[in-house]
């Protein structure tokens, strides 16, 4: 694979991990219309997926189409960061997931808009507003949460407790990365961190909760060293493919 | 979080520029903000809109069904409120 068909893979494996993560909600959510609008906000990763790893596939040139992709590889061959395939655990992580997520998504896609390879730059202009949208959603459960109940203030606590070692991840660069960002088809995630932090630590200080202070990070998505969770997240994902090999429907 | 404790909001969607924002049905929400957001996820997921208006359903006064003979059956009793009431002249042909 070639730098520009690694990075594709990478942002696919992000959205197929948080896309089928999400979609564990459905029935699930808490009432009718949370539930809708989650299965929303699932359905868009997983077409920003399809988008991501069909072009990874084009550009590998070795014939293995979204599908092949998706289905046909094992946890070590997958590139998502780790946040990604972390489990829903409950509603709070969830959204706190979702929120330092789409707080990182929403100017980084606005951002790879100007990517110099046109094809991301076309599929970054079609995510950019839906992230928007996720943004202004997720945001707004972190402070209903937070500075609601004080079962929901705690539950939205811990979340962030829970997800802030995956953070440092969101800003890493794997080598081929930055070759594409000198290159002007990739964005240096670094210059993003600090617009982050300003809209993270707004946000939790009007939720009325903190962020931890260790610096503890937990990394390696990029480099295919998962957690233990993406091996049960794929086993259920790919398992019509694994068991019936070349089904359709 | 159950629905008893959200309240119900009725969501008016205008379908395009120039048409007027029809009743499109109901959804529960903690607020308006947040009631925009559902009704956006619920009832405009195939473009269905341009503009969503929501209004607190215990903020709509409706006539109730004792109203009926004060409020309508009157206006059975006036046909002549009806063009149809009157003949017309032989010489307008279309009307």
């Amino acid at each position: 694979m070639n730098d520009t068909s690694k990075f594709a893979l990478a942002l696919g494996d992000d959205a197929l991990t948080m896309g089928q993560r999400l979609s564990e909600w459905i029935s699930h959510g808490p009432f009718l219309e949370e539930d809708i609008a989650l299965a929303n906000v699932a359905l868009d990763f997983m077409g920003r997926a399809r988008m991501f790893l069909s072009y990874a596939g084009e550009l590998e040139g070795e014939g293995r189409s979204e599908d092949d992709l998706a289905f046909l590889r094992d946890t070590r061959e997958f590139t998502n960061l780790l946040m990604f395939e972390l489990p829903i655990g409950d509603f709070g992580q969830t959204i706190a997931r979702q929120y330092l997520v789409d707080a990182f998504e929403a100017p980084y896609f606005e951002a790879l808009c100007n990517s110099k390879d046109e094809t991301i730059a076309a599929i970054a202009a079609k995510v950019v507003k839906e992230c928007r949208y996720h943004l202004r959603r997720s945001r707004d459960w972190v402070i209903r949460l937070g500075d609601g109940t004080e079962e929901s203030h705690q539950r939205m606590q811990d979340g962030i407790y829970e997800m802030w070692p995956y953070v440092a991840e969101l800003f890493e660069m794997p080598e081929y990365e930055t070759r594409l960002a000198e290159q002007g088809i990739a964005v240096d995630r670094d210059v993003l961190r600090a617009g982050w932090e300003k809209e993270v630590m707004a946000t939790l200080a009007e939720a009325t909760l903190s962020a931890p202070q260790d610096g503890h990070a937990i990394r390696g998505g990029r480099e295919g060293v998962h957690t233990e969770h993406l091996g049960f997240l794929l086993s259920d994902l790919q398992f019509m493919q694994r068991a019936y090999p070349g089904l359709e429907w | 979080m159950s629905n008893r404790e959200l309240p119900l909001f009725e969501v008016f969607v205008r379908s395009k520029r120039g048409l007027d924002h029809r009743h499109v049905g109901s959804l529960h929400a903690e607020d308006h903000e947040q009631a925009l957001e559902y009704a956006r996820d619920v009832y405009l997921r195939r473009s269905e809109g341009v503009s969503i208006w929501v209004v607190k359903s215990e903020d709509v006064v409706a006539s109730q069904e004792d109203d009926v003979e004060t409020f309508y059956e009157p206006m059975e009793e006036k046909t002549y409120r009806h063009a149809m009431e009157y003949e017309l002249p032989p010489e307008i042909k279309n009307m």
